[in-house]
């Protein structure tokens, strides 16, 4: 298949190329990238005039709940969510049942995301740190990386025993894989369901503390310094507390890294005051100073990238009271309208920059090569409008779930559509 | 002059206007509870369902009176534990309560924003007999009644609401309600059961009784629960009632006799010593008498327009 991407603006932080050509691709390699190729008839022109032009999305961060938990969301339709958003991979998280600590589980996802939308999004499992995601003895991570696990983490609960962390961080940095923690004190955040303090004292909802992120994070870069050859990821960073930690882990040489969630960089746990379940997240929304530190994070590379937590639950699961409802949100279909709307239109970010959150940083963390712009690579990219205004609504989504706090809001910048594996699909078409 | 609202969720969104709308209803129907015959006409026809999904003996017969004396068809429903547990979502009981063509309905739930999530899902309304520990503002209403019966208005009254604050949906409510009538609130207790930033509510904290008696008209004295104690929130209930009880002795460092309140249930020498529960300064029976007025006033307020 050749084609020809006509007029967009390729924005690639990789090169720093800022311009406007044409890609011709043929069977999924870059042919050519230049000004105004002559091109025969045997190509399918595709107008991309006025968009952009970005190394394909990478999502280190979501749910696909398969096997085990198939109502909510299954491969194949998150796959379907991540394309509509903008995404040509993903990395799916551990906590399905079975959970992905073992090999055929590993296996299993990884092929069944081949198989899925013509495998334009690229599934690569987060396995397991430790067995069926206890705490309590490793998982074969050796193995797991055979498969094609690009991160070891037992998200959705933290590794809680400091013994078990140590020897998780000295095992897993045998393969460079880093291990992504779900930061939480869990002694302290039990029974918990917003972030602790003004907001909950007012609503009476049981608290999740702030520090409890910020003793796990202290708790983590402490076992680093000591095993300073492992690599180590904070999931879904919420406190300013916790980025300051990691700031100076940076500082200090660590291999440490960190990711933030379109949600925590927009909402604070003010909203909680509605008692929607759709603001019921773990980690928990937090206040304004959070936010703020969360976007200051973003600017100054303490945050590395931005990964939705993409968390899927059907309508009944959600329609309960708030304090039995699951944590979680999807995400895949609004990260980019909420990044450009939030942090680029703002001028907290470059476009460039805010791309590298969502391509270039991710990849290098999970180990992936970096998506090149040149003839004679693969094809990989994503093509965003960044002027349309559109009203987020969730019946829209191709994910099989709805549950998002940010139905009904307007955003500014959407993902029109991906290029990956020889595969074009135009969203929403 | 009538309710901004279909519903009454809680107290903390309620103009002076509506409190006071509310206040001196209630002070016709006390006077319709002193007569004969205790029963008026106003919500005849009318379908109640009041919906205990935790156990709670007086306030469900406080509405269920409130509710037979406004001449209402009643129904309760008592289920205490988890709606979810039970295998039946709460969503679901309510609607098919609703499609039994209920008018209103009274709801206590042990989740906070329970009353919040029926007034989404069904088109009753809804008044809120307790959520987890968000509000119950009935039990503020009748609290905010009993205090202007008393002291005869709740501008610039002091109060103070002694106990687990972390827990109680009381000490919202009467937190809520009584600054917007112009109170002053204060609150005591162990430092473990205090929520976080609740002087931004403006409420001032205290920790020792002894230090805020002095300051204050009445105490509002909460139910201490055993069960906080086994999650190592206090050390025992000697250790409670020797530091935190509210006990004549205590009490006799105020300036002038304290008025004492308490939501009852009761725990005698515990919370509250037995001689000042039944002392003259005790209005803790007059919240009871109080409690079937206000809850009339709020029904027909909600049911007649």
């Amino acid at each position: 298949m050749k084609i020809h991407i006509k007029g967009g603006r390729i924005v690639d932080p990789v090169s720093g190329m800022d311009e406007e050509r044409d890609i011709l691709v043929v069977n999924g390699i870059i042919e050519r990238i230049s000004s105004r190729p002559s091109v025969d008839g045997s190509y399918q022109t595709v107008d991309m005039k006025g968009n952009i032009i970005v190394p394909g999305l990478l999502d280190m961060h979501v749910h696909l709940r398969e096997p085990g938990y198939e109502h909510k969301e299954t491969i194949e339709t998150g796959c379907e969510s991540a394309r509509e958003g903008g995404f040509t991979a993903v990395c799916c998280m551990p906590n399905t049942n079975p959970a992905i600590d073992d090999e055929s589980v590993a296996r299993y996802v990884r092929q069944k995301g081949q198989q899925v939308c013509d495998g334009i999004v690229e599934v690569y499992p987060i396995a397991a740190a430790t067995k069926g995601r206890l705490g309590e003895e490793l998982s074969p991570m050796a193995e797991l990386a055979g498969a094609g696990a690009v991160g070891y983490s037992d998200d959705g609960s933290p590794i809680a025993s400091a013994e078990i962390m140590r020897r998780v961080l000295e095992y897993s940095s045998m393969f460079g894989i880093p291990v992504i923690q779900h930061a939480e004190e869990p002694t302290m955040t039990m029974g918990g369901c917003i972030n602790e303090g003004f907001v909950s004292t007012k609503s009476g909802l049981p608290g999740i503390p702030p520090v409890a992120e910020e003793l796990m994070v202290a708790r983590d870069l402490i076992l680093l310094r000591y095993i300073p050859a492992a690599k180590y990821h904070v999931a879904h960073i919420s406190t300013a507390s916790a980025i300051e930690l990691v700031r100076r882990a940076k500082a200090d040489g660590l291999q440490a890294t960190a990711e933030a969630t379109p949600h925590h960089f927009t909402l604070t746990d003010d909203v909680t005051a509605s008692f929607d379940t759709n603001t019921k997240m773990n980690p928990p929304l937090r206040t304004a100073d959070d936010v703020e530190a969360v976007r200051q994070a973003l600017k100054d590379g303490t945050i590395d990238a931005i990964a939705t937590d993409h968390a899927p639950h059907t309508i009944d699961e959600k329609e309960v009271e708030y304090i039995e409802a699951p944590f979680g949100i999807v995400g895949l279909e609004t990260a980019i309208g909420l990044t450009m709307t939030e942090l680029v239109e703002t001028g907290l970010l470059a476009l460039d920059e805010a791309i590298a959150k969502l391509s270039t940083n991710p990849r290098r963390i999970v180990g992936l090569p970096a998506i090149k712009f040149t003839q004679g690579e693969p094809a990989n990219m994503t093509f965003i409008d960044p002027r349309a205004k559109w009203t987020v609504d969730v019946q829209r989504f191709k994910s099989k779930s709805k549950n998002s706090p940010f139905h009904g809001r307007v955003l500014t910048g959407k993902a029109i559509g991906v290029l990956n594996n020889g595969k074009m699909y135009i969203a929403g078409v | 002059m009538k309710l901004s609202g279909r519903h009454l969720l809680g107290l903390e969104n309620m103009s002076r206007d509506e409190l006071d709308l509310i206040l001196e209803t209630a002070v016709s129907f006390k006077e319709v509870l002193e007569r004969p015959i205790k029963k008026v006409p106003p919500l005849q026809g009318k379908t109640i369902a009041n919906l205990f999904f935790e156990s709670s003996t007086r306030t469900r017969i406080s509405f269920e009176l409130a509710e037979r004396r406004l001449s209402a068809d009643v129904i309760s429903f008592s289920q205490s534990g988890s709606s979810v547990s039970k295998g039946e979502t709460l969503k679901d009981t309510a609607r098919n309560i609703e499609a039994m063509k209920i008018d209103m309905v009274v709801v206590r739930h042990a989740s906070a924003g329970a009353a919040h999530f029926l007034s989404r899902v069904v088109d009753a309304n809804i008044i809120n007999a307790g959520d987890g520990a968000h509000e119950h503002p009935t039990q503020g209403l009748l609290d905010m009644f009993t205090l202007r019966e008393k002291h005869g208005s709740l501008e610039n009254l002091r109060v103070c609401v002694v106990g687990d604050i972390l827990h109680s949906r009381v000490a919202r409510s009467n937190i809520y309600g009584l600054q917007t009538m112009g109170a002053k609130v204060s609150v005591c207790g162990p430092a473990t059961l205090i929520p976080r930033e609740i002087e931004r509510m403006g409420v001032a904290v205290y920790h020792r009784l002894e230090d805020v008696i002095p300051e204050v008209d009445a105490l509002n004295v909460l139910r201490v629960q055993l069960e906080r104690q086994k999650r190592g929130l206090f050390p025992s209930l000697r250790e409670y009632h020797r530091y935190f009880g509210v006990t004549k002795e205590k009490v006799q460092k105020a300036s002038r006799p304290l008025t004492i309140m308490h939501p009852g249930p009761i725990n005698r020498d515990v919370e509250l010593s037995a001689d000042l529960a039944d002392s003259e300064h005790s209005v803790i029976l007059q919240q009871v008498t109080n409690g079937v007025a206000v809850r009339m006033a709020v029904l027909y307020l909600l049911g007649t327009v």
